[in-house]
């Protein structure tokens, strides 16, 4: 990474030029791929996804670059936040994720109609039990915890969990069924 | 999105708007903070009747020398975590030096003075509403810190925490030393320490929630 230039194009952004910024951003990019590929090499599929929330990340906190320091240090504490933020979202959410979205051919040929595949999925949801529907709702489309959501629910844990997997299940087969 | 155009859309950002000038927001987070505890410590509790001549004797610039310094250390520490990649450097060690130097005064007067005062030289007449006080007074200080921190960019959110409700508890004593009738280095070096490590430990708990980004 070429420190010298990367923090010249970074200073004359930062005074609010937008082609030294964008050439600072594209150079940035491929240093960024990489360290993300060589760190995510189990979750290829993952690095695009997380390549953007870090440039975004960098642009939104560009502020807090001081120029006196090392341009290296402060993008690889960026980019370490970032990665140990998505490892500890992945973790906590994704036990529940897999299964449905890689072997369901239902549900993965949904997503090939994003939008679509929203209406139709909250129009199912509302059919389900609120055992069943809640969780789903919480976890899977607001994002929440196991323990969020059991609290926000009213319930325990594992009734959250059940309640997920049955209410995916319970979900699958109707999206088959209206096929 | 793909790349390209993200980085398009960033860069058009850049040039509509200037940089930022959030550096200064710590310096008014602890001015606006202080103010309001500030005043919470004259509303709520009341100014020490003999502040006065307390003020003529030099344990109280000790008092509030000690208490200043360690919230100043403490914001100097988080300036630097909240700039992702910066060394902590010597705030860090700051911080301990000065709690060290209290503790080795608190010792020295209770060498020198007899067996039988030495319990009222630490207890004083008011150890155990001081740390809650202190704690009290050092919310309002706590959340105007944790809003500077937020428009920063903190990595270790545990660590940022901690030091924000230090510095938060060393401010709030600064400020509760217009309430408080204790001078004695002993009680300083127990309970006042007590209030700062208070705010800390629960910002340490919550700063992974409140600090996110």
């Amino acid at each position: 990474m070429n420190e010298e230039r990367l923090r010249g194009l970074l200073m004359e952004g930062l005074s609010g030029q937008a082609g030294p910024y964008r050439t600072f951003l594209s150079e940035l990019t491929p240093h960024l791929r990489a360290y993300l590929r060589r760190r995510l090499s189990s979750l290829p599929e993952e690095v695009e996804d997380l390549l953007q929330e870090l440039l975004l990340a960098i642009h939104s906190k560009r502020h807090t670059y001081d120029s006196r320091q090392p341009l290296t240090a402060w993008v690889r504490a960026i980019a370490r936040y970032k990665l140990i933020d998505f490892m500890r979202r992945r973790s906590r959410t994704d036990v529940w994720n897999d299964p449905l979205d890689e072997l369901d051919p239902a549900l993965a040929c949904a997503s090939s109609a994003a939008s679509e595949a929203q209406y139709d999925m909250a129009r199912l949801l509302r059919e389900l039990p609120d055992r069943q529907r809640l969780p789903i709702q919480y976890v899977k489309l607001e994002g929440a915890t196991v323990v969020d959501a059991a609290n926000r629910a009213g319930m325990s844990e594992s009734a959250v969990k059940v309640g997920i997997h049955r209410g995916l299940k319970a979900l699958a087969q109707r999206i088959r069924r209206s096929e | 999105m793909n790349i390209e155009e993200l980085i398009d859309t960033l860069a058009r950002d850049v040039a509509a708007r200037p940089r930022a000038s959030a550096w200064r927001t710590l310096p008014w987070a602890v001015a606006g903070g202080a103010l309001i505890a500030l005043l919470l410590a004259v509303v709520a509790l009341h100014v020490h009747p003999a502040l006065g001549q307390e003020a003529l004797q030099p344990m109280f610039w000790v008092r509030e020398g000690y208490c200043a310094l360690l919230g100043v250390l403490g914001c100097v520490l988080l300036g630097s975590l909240g700039r992702p990649g910066a060394r902590p450097g010597a705030a860090l060690a700051g911080i301990p030096a000065a709690v060290l130097l209290m503790w080795a005064l608190a010792l020295t007067s209770l060498v020198k003075s007899p067996a039988a005062a030495r319990g009222a030289l630490i207890l004083g007449s008011t150890a155990a509403a001081c740390p809650l006080l202190i704690t009290l007074l050092a919310s309002p200080i706590f959340v105007a810190l944790t809003w500077a921190l937020r428009g920063r960019a903190p990595t270790q959110l545990r660590l940022t925490g901690t030091a924000l409700g230090f510095a938060a508890g060393a401010l709030g004593a600064l400020v509760y030393t217009v309430h408080c009738p204790e001078l004695a280095a002993p009680f300083l070096a127990v309970w006042y320490l007590l209030g700062m490590l208070i705010p800390a430990a629960v910002g340490g708990w919550a700063g992974p929630r409140l600090l996110r980004w």
